[in-house]
């Protein structure tokens, strides 16, 4: 149904999803994540959710989780691309995740890891 | 609400039947018009609910359905289960209140989402959550 893909660009990993993410395979990409975080010792994860028509409290909940989980693994997690749309609903529904990195594009998220871009 | 026109109805008895929820909900906001942030609403309701549904209602139907009047659609959602009920509805709708280990989002985030929410839960004899969308204008 759904599809999380994980490539490596250098040290970072890079998520991006196609169609809609079940609260399974939100799960499977969070272990599967934090197992190849730690086996690469990567130092920074981008999740682009431009993808994904909808964040609901679930998945909301595993990306916060997922970055928490990175960052005890020391890697720094940056959700990228998200849609305004989204970001409305998000916001309606009470969760705004403060703690929660985020940046307008891939490329701005990968300057921010490399600490080029802005903090 | 009376005189809902077209209604669909599905099951929640497993997690895949939430993003089915999720993709009904869509196709019928589109179908009436609703701009993309209200598509967006109208889904992320959508997903909260069948999942309350299935995890504290143990499993249920959502009924997707559209009533149009002269001068707006209405999207109806509604969500019902014979579960255990909500024996504290107030304590329910507390953000950040919940009895599944989530963020206690699911129904008062529905209600924020919503333009209107109606809730009726009985103790033992289950839960039925009705939400409403409305078209900003007459859709032909």
């Amino acid at each position: 149904m759904t599809s999380a893909s994980i490539i490596k660009l250098s040290d970072v990993f890079l998520v991006t999803f196609q169609g809609e993410l079940s609260d399974r395979d939100a799960l499977t990409l969070r272990e599967d994540l934090a197992k190849r975080v730690s086996g690469t010792g990567a130092c920074g994860v981008l999740i682009d959710v431009s993808g994904l028509e909808l964040v609901d409290s679930f998945l909301a909940r595993t990306l916060h989780e997922l970055a928490e989980v990175c960052a005890l693994l020391a890697a720094r997690t940056v959700v990228v691309g998200m849609r305004p749309e989204v970001a409305f609903a998000l916001v309606e529904l009470g969760l705004t995740l403060p703690d929660l990195e985020t940046a307008l594009n891939v490329d701005e998220g990968l300057s921010l890891l490399d600490g080029t871009g802005p903090r | 609400m009376t005189g809902v026109s077209t209604v669909q109805e599905l099951p929640i008895q497993e997690e895949v039947d939430i993003v089915h929820v999720r993709q009904a909900a869509r196709e019928a906001a589109v179908s009436v018009g609703f701009s993309l942030v209200d598509q967006t609403k109208v889904v992320t309701a959508a997903s909260e609910l069948a999942r309350n549904t299935l995890q504290h209602g143990g499993g249920g139907v959502a009924t997707v359905g559209l009533e149009r009047t002269a001068n707006h659609t209405t999207l109806q959602l509604v969500f019902r289960d014979d579960g255990p009920g909500i024996p504290d509805v107030e304590q329910a709708l507390t953000d950040g209140y919940s009895s599944a280990g989530g963020l206690g989002l699911g129904l008062g985030g529905a209600r924020r989402l919503a333009d209107t929410f109606e809730l009726d839960t009985k103790p033992g004899e289950g839960t039925t959550v009705t939400i409403t969308f409305r078209t900003r204008s007459a859709v032909r």
